[in-house]
């Protein structure tokens, strides 16, 4: 067993410990905590696809995120205001059954990522970094100015969604629920990356010319990528509007984007329990902190500031050393 | 719409631009000299505008204030030079980013330590206040059309710098090629201090220059630097000249869009939508601009490499 294995077998561990400990003590509130920390790494193993495997450096991430977000408050809005979202040429009413919401927000996303990657991708580097964040602004404001769905002021969702069989109000079962979601995530995950695809995509990230060399166009394997990176992340979206039962443009704002890629580098560029580590971590100081100081991102900054000049690799790199090859 | 609201709009948007144009310029510069993307040179701007409206407070001397704002956005951009961002320049670009929103946490926080989350006021200048007459029968005001002749003065002052002066050859020659002026014996790390202490005094100076017609506040820095980003993208990395086309091109999309676009939607959707239509697009102008102006030409209008 590598040392990598040892510690994703720690993180799961304590991924189980925490809220059974919560759960003892009846104390919610940490259930609540330990969920959106489930969520935010599905955004970042999504985002990981992307980033880590790829080498896409996406500053726009938020975008999908807000994209699910958005499915999950527009359906649900119409579900809970009983006025349908279009009636011609097909009638399509709101819903608030999770499954259906989660495909729409997957699918959107996924169309989203398509037509963002397809321009985005004919750039690269710096230019990469900066297209993605502008396009998550433009549907930061585009979020903001359209007053349909409630504009600057977001949207409220008073039940949350259903799921067959389950009472997602009870915060024990949606964490088992987001958990279920982030571990068959995390698992199809590592076989992206041992399949084919994912090896073409590292070999893109290594070197194009070679892999342009054995006959896989580097454009379509990254454009792929970043379409399934998008997905997940929408995925992330809509269950973490629904564990606050809101959504508002904040969600596309750049801050999200900069906190999702602070989660996957937090613990661990390219690392299968990267996310979830640099999201418990980053959630835990969040919530640490902001007990002792009002000013606590000036220490969530300098942490953030050492791993960065100190700790190359994230949480994950450091316990473990380096065993994913980088170039 | 009145010619006289269009030309008044249009010196709107070439104030904007001018403004944009100095933040733009230190964030191309950094970029093309030392291959950095700074993410933190927002909160140079907001510290210029803190130091100006504290020293502004002060005095009450408009002038000192501007000094103030430049040499405490110069000195609070090669402190951090030394300390942090000259750790970054052999990483890649996602620590450089990291590492940058970390700053900005730190630099925002410590910003709200210091002052308090209430925003600061700097007045403008009795002698600049009001407005004045253009020709045409125009009003507009004389602060504002100050900040534009300010603003093309530093530009004209950033090119002669660049293109006439030794260190602007330097920084051109580091720009080209690092190892080679290494060799020829200049002092590439102070240079790259240089260059960053100016960028950021730059940045600086458009904070208080622009914290006189807004408020002065935490956080005002980073929906300018996203604008500045966008700029530096579409005038191409490491161009100044892409950065003052770029500017000018954004502030004058974003003011002229927000007035133009509905009225334009106006003639032929009902008023109500086509306000809804035509705001929302113009919120999404520039963003439009620079996909289009990165379809079109992947590494910007003036930029060399991709």
């Amino acid at each position: 067993m590598t040392r990598e294995r040892l510690i994703n077998l720690l993180i799961l561990l304590l991924m189980i410990a925490v809220p059974a400990w919560a759960y003892a003590v009846d104390e919610p509130f940490i259930l609540t905590l330990t969920t959106k920390v489930a969520i935010l790494a599905l955004a970042g193993v999504g985002l990981n696809i992307a980033l880590g495997l790829g080498g896409l450096i996406s500053f726009g991430h938020a975008a999908f995120f807000g994209i699910g977000g958005y499915a999950m408050g527009i359906l649900a809005s119409h579900a809970q205001s009983y006025t349908p979202m279009m009636e011609w040429p097909l009638l399509i009413e709101g819903t608030k059954s999770m499954p259906v919401i989660w495909l729409v927000a997957m699918l959107t996303s996924a169309l989203a990522a398509l037509l963002i990657g397809a321009l985005s991708l004919r750039t690269s580097g710096v230019y990469f970094i900066m297209i993605t964040l502008a396009f998550g602004q433009m549907l930061y404001y585009f979020a903001i100015s359209w007053p349909a769905y409630g504009g600057e002021d977001g949207l409220s969702i008073y039940v949350r969604n259903g799921f067959p069989g389950l009472n997602t109000l009870d915060p024990l079962q949606y964490l088992i629920l987001c958990y279920v979601v982030l571990f068959i995530v995390i698992f199809l995950s590592s076989r992206l990356a041992k399949s084919a695809f994912g090896l073409a995509l590292g070999g893109a990230r290594q070197n194009a010319e070679r892999v342009q060399t054995v006959g896989i166009a580097p454009y379509r394997v990254r454009l792929t990528a970043f379409v399934i990176s998008g997905a997940v992340t929408g995925l992330a979206g809509a269950l973490y509007a629904d564990l606050n039962r809101f959504v508002s443009p904040t969600m596309f704002s750049w801050h999200t984007s900069g906190e999702i890629m602070v989660f996957v580098i937090l613990g661990g560029v390219a690392r299968l329990f990267g996310p979830v580590a640099g999201a418990a971590l980053f959630i835990g100081m969040e919530h640490v902190l902001g007990g002792i100081s009002e000013f606590w991102q000036v220490f969530l900054g300098l942490t953030l500031l050492a791993v960065v000049l100190f700790a190359r690799g994230g949480l994950i790199g450091t316990l473990a050393g380096r065993e994913v090859a980088h170039d | 719409m009145s010619a006289i609201l269009l030309v008044e709009q249009i010196l709107n948007g070439l104030q904007s631009g001018v403004m944009l144009f100095l933040m733009a310029a230190g964030l191309t510069l950094v970029f093309g000299v030392m291959g950095l993307i700074n993410l933190a040179h927002g909160s140079l701007y907001m510290v210029g505008a803190f130091a100006a409206a504290s020293i502004a407070a002060a005095t009450g001397s408009f002038v000192l204030a501007l000094v103030a704002a430049l040499a405490a956005a110069a000195v609070a951009g090669a402190l951090i030079e030394l300390v942090v961002i000259r750790r970054l320049y052999a990483r890649d670009h996602l620590d450089q980013v990291l590492a940058t929103f970390a700053l900005i946490l730190i630099l925002s926080e410590g910003t709200r330590w210091m002052f308090g989350s209430f925003p600061l006021y700097l007045d403008v200048p009795s002698w600049l206040s009001g407005p004045i007459s253009l020709p045409g029968g125009i009003q507009y005001p004389l602060y504002r059309l100050a900040i534009i002749v300010a603003g093309l003065a530093v530009a004209g002052g950033l090119f002669l710098l660049i293109s006439r002066t030794r260190l602007g050859i330097r920084i051109r020659a580091g720009e080209a090629d690092r190892e080679m002026i290494a060799a020829l014996g200049v002092d590439i790390s102070k240079l790259y201090t240089m260059v960053f202490a100016l960028g950021a005094a730059l940045a600086g100076l458009a904070g208080a220059l622009v914290g006189a017609i807004q408020s002065v506040q935490v956080g005002m820095g980073e929906p300018v630097l996203i604008l500045a980003f966008v700029v530096v993208v579409i005038g191409g990395i490491g161009s100044i000249k892409g950065a003052f086309v770029g500017a000018l091109l954004v502030g004058l999309t974003d003011t002229l869009g927000g007035v133009l676009l509905p009225q334009l939607f106006a003639l032929f959707l009902d008023p109500s939508a086509a306000a809804t239509v035509g705001a929302s697009l113009a919120s999404m102008a520039i963003y439009i601009l620079m996909a289009v102006v990165l379809v079109l030409r992947p590494s910007g209008l003036f930029g060399e490499r991709a």
